[in-house]
């Protein structure tokens, strides 16, 4: 079965506490040298039959829809090979 | 990310400073499409004597917007301070970011309520949360630490589709933000109608308490002053979001360009109280204001404005969280978790301390100059030059023509009170669980179990209660209860008895718990003031709000108003919501709503007419609205108000129940369910059973009254001229209305309690 990858990003004026959160953790952990983190979601999914327009099509229009909050995130859609 | 560069880096090479403006008075600007009219342009022109640079006219144009100036609402909202009521209690009054009222035992209570409408229609989590956070700095801006915050909200019909997108976030985001900042949650209300199918309701409401001496007030002044600004970062969040989410129509050509929403992080916002809080113990402010909407506009202009007049700002140095923002989007940014504070020179260096403790981001990005100008500096240049008060408070003002709409007489003509009536005794209990189980009758547990409503463990009363109840010193049991109520569909029917109706019912719930009424904050929600009807209702609803206010001695000491609820033609039903906070001497007095003890008496106190118009029967059996909303008496309400608070206070009842939407059977199956127990009543000889259970007359409570203090309280409430009448007792494990029917707990518990869940669960 072939696999498709959406990863899901809040868009870049967004602001994101998770990521701050974690930047803000590095340095306390000996991690130097990291001046921004943004922290988003990846979904993989496991395509039944071919992976071909048709189901891309399909697939974007899920991310639209329900993977991503488009008000807020971003996203992007690859075939994983 | 590279087209944002290359924009910038255009820009740096035409940076809009006020040299140049001057010299370039022809170019085009963009004023129509940052929401300003032409003659709101033309007269910015005329202040300055040229034309405005990109950063002045960004300014202007979010102060000047509808949600910031109140431009077309401000010569109603006068009527609030001028027709204000003499109350003692009073210690700061309308126009701070929120008023501020004595409760006794050197302690102050400041609370407001605010609308967050569009931004949760467009985003519900994060459009209610940060709705939720912007409230509280209101409050925390005064000087108070927030103690429970509310949450009045409207959606669309229960069963529409969108409804079930729009309110499990809206719900989700008031608990997520709040339960995060341990900031309990104690009521507030949740109606369906279908008139707010696209405009939604999301108003928050916030209370905070202080000792007096611990009032601050927004002001820069003296000269040499450091403007500090503490918090988040500036990001590109929400830019436009006040001019262009709260002022104008949802056009219905999609999701084109929907702008930036704010996000929130409620943790941010903890360290900021609690930052604060500290920086106000040890005196270190001369000011201090929030960031909300317009965000560093509105605080520069408003800090200045309410001072001596001058400021000057370094805008670079202000702290980024996209390095890429100009200097106009750094102006209109609304960033969330976001301060501003005057500062005396030789008490900055212990301000950033404590902000450092707190790992709060602090920057000194100017000061209070002795001038009466806000200047604003970019790398050195000067890009904006302007009279601060021009900004904050000489806005655009409109008289914007307002007239009865044609169609108010046959709505008023369609007379409730003429629908057919259930038949029988069959029929009257059918219509009982079809009232009890409809969607704005129905138990809201499933949505306020989300909030946390006992964190901080101060809360004595909470929803489902008539108003929530929190203690503020644990060792006197001083506490305040808040209320907030609003009825679009009496509103619709007649806008100035409807305002007087959401005053009398907040008014009575206050004092139902046995807390005594003190002031009043409103959020007008209403249509395009554009449209003479919508206005007509906002005109209406205020004089109504104001006069309610006048005889009933309490002040409105502030809230919020929100114009252009309404897509396409179709605006919302005008819905002024009321809250008002009363203050109670010992919590350990104040009365619940659950009938909770065998034998005791039910009396129905106040008098009941045929009222249905507006009625929750008449949209539940027949989808009606039409008519005239229940008659107001305000003195009625007050003696009521009075001998709930006498009772409570004495002793002489157990539970109260205050009686509106859905009338005397909603009330006594609220109580009933809540205590466990059943009633059995008897209908007064002089009414018919219909109009006894589902009338909607105003001035009434049901209350339960223990057997040894009958006689006490029937001979207070003759001596006043209060009328009550004892309607049974409670008493089994079903209602039963003798002659009619009986209805099992269990039934009506399904009924009541499964609507919610089954709708959106």
């Amino acid at each position: 079965m072939a696999r498709v990858v959406v990863d899901v990003m809040l868009k870049s004026e967004i602001l994101d506490p998770q990521g701050q959160a974690v930047q803000r953790a590095l340095p306390r952990l000996g991690f130097a040298g990291i001046a921004d983190v943004r922290q988003g979601k990846r979904f993989e999914l496991e395509v039944e039959g071919p992976v071909d327009d048709a189901a891309l099509g399909r697939i974007r229009e899920m991310a639209e829809t329900f993977l991503a909050n488009t008000v807020i995130e971003d996203f992007t859609v690859r075939v994983d090979s | 990310m590279s087209e944002r560069s290359e924009r910038t880096n255009e820009h740096r090479m035409t940076l809009d400073t006020v040299k140049h403006a001057t010299e370039t008075p022809d170019t085009e600007q963009p004023w129509s499409e940052l929401g300003l009219k032409q003659d709101e342009y033309e007269r910015i022109r005329a202040i300055l004597d040229r034309r405005p640079t990109g950063a002045e006219l960004a300014m202007y144009s979010v102060m000047w917007s509808e949600h910031c100036s109140y431009k077309s609402s401000k010569i109603h909202l006068k009527q609030f301070d001028e027709k204000a009521p003499q109350n003692d209690a009073m210690l700061v009054g309308i126009g701070e970011n929120a008023g501020v009222v004595d409760v006794g035992q050197g302690y102050a209570v400041t609370f407001k309520v605010e609308s967050h409408n569009h931004p949760s229609y467009v985003e519900p989590y994060q459009g209610a949360a940060t709705g939720v956070g912007g409230i509280v700095r209101d409050i925390l801006a005064m000087g108070a630490r927030p103690v429970a915050v509310m949450d009045p909200l409207r959606f669309g019909a229960a069963d529409h589709p969108d409804t079930k997108r729009v309110l499990p976030g809206v719900v989700a985001g008031v608990g997520g933000y709040g339960n995060c900042l341990g900031l309990p949650n104690i009521g507030g209300e949740v109606v369906f109608d279908s008139c707010y199918q696209g405009n939604p309701l999301v108003n928050a409401l916030c209370v905070g308490v202080m000792k007096h001496e611990d009032i601050h007030l927004a002001k820069a002044s003296g000269p040499g002053n450091k403007v500090i600004l503490y918090g988040a970062r500036t990001g590109g969040d929400g830019i436009g979001g006040v001019s262009v989410l709260a002022s104008e129509t949802f056009s219905d050509t999609g999701p084109t360009k929907r702008p930036a929403v704010q996000v929130g992080d409620p943790f941010q916002e903890k360290l900021l109280i609690e930052c604060t809080l500290e920086i106000f113990r040890e005196d270190l402010v001369a000011g201090i204001q929030d960031l909300g909407g317009a965000g560093l506009s509105c605080a520069t202009s408003e800090l200045a404005s309410a001072g001596s007049g001058g400021m000057r700002v370094e805008l670079d140095t202000v702290p980024l969280r996209d390095a890429t923002l100009s200097p106009e989007e750094i102006l209109m940014s609304e960033s969330q978790e976001r301060m501003c504070a005057i500062v005396e020179p030789e008490k900055v260096a212990r301000f950033l301390e404590i902000c450092e403790k707190w790992d709060v981001i602090a920057t000194v990005i100017g000061e209070v100059t002795d001038g009466e100008r806000l200047e604003i500096f970019w790398h050195g240049e000067q890009i904006v030059d302007v009279p601060p008060r021009t900004v904050a408070h000489e806005g655009p003002v409109y008289e914007r023509p307002y007239a009865r709409p044609a169609w108010q007489d046959a709505l008023q003509a369609d007379d409730a009170n003429a629908l057919p009536r259930p038949v029988g005794r069959d029929e009257l209990r059918a219509s009982v669980l079809a009232l009890v189980s409809s969607p704005n009758q129905a138990s809201k547990a499933w949505i306020t179990d989300q909030y946390d409503r006992f964190v901080q463990g101060n809360t004595v009363l909470a929803q489902p209660e008539d108003s929530g109840v929190v203690r503020i010193d644990p060792d006197t049991n001083l506490g305040v209860a808040v209320a907030t109520d609003g009825n679009g569909r009496y509103a619709k029917l007649d806008p100035y008895t409807g305002a007087q109706l959401a005053l009398a019912e907040a008014y009575r719930n206050v004092a139902t718990t046995g807390a005594k009424p003190l002031a009043v904050s409103d959020c007008l929600n209403f249509g395009s003031p554009e449209d003479p009807a919508a206005m007509w209702q906002f005109a209406e609803a205020c004089r109504g709000l104001a006069d309610g206010c006048l005889v009933l001695g309490t002040p409105v000491t502030g809230g919020n108003v929100s114009l252009y609820n309404q897509t396409g033609d179709i605006a919302i039903h005008p819905t002024p919501v009321v809250a008002v906070l009363g203050v109670i001497d010992d919590v350990t007095r104040r009365t619940p709503m659950a009938f909770a003890d065998e034998g005791h008496l039910l009396y129905l106190l106040g008098d009941t007419k045929v009222e249905l118009g507006g009625s929750a029967w008449s949209q539940v059996a027949h989808g009606h609205l039409g008519g005239l909303p229940p008659a107001v008496d305000l003195e009625r309400e007050k003696l009521l108000a009075e001998i709930l608070i006498s009772a409570s206070r004495d002793g002489m009842v157990d539970a109260a129940h205050d009686l509106s939407d859905g009338g005397l059977i909603q009330a006594v199956t609220e109580s009933c369910l809540r205590g466990g127990l059943g009633a059995r009543l008897v209908v007064p000889e002089e009414l018919d059973p219909f109009v006894f259970l589902f009338s909607e007359s105003a001035g009434r409570a049901v209350v339960a009254v223990p057997r040894s203090e009958e006689l006490r309280f029937t001979d207070m409430c003759g001596a006043r001229g209060l009328p009550a009448t004892r309607i049974g007792v409670v008493d089994g494990d079903s209602i039963e209305v003798q002659g009619q029917f009986t209805l099992p707990l269990a039934e009506l518990r399904e009924a009541h309690e499964g609507t919610i869940p089954a709708l959106l669960a």
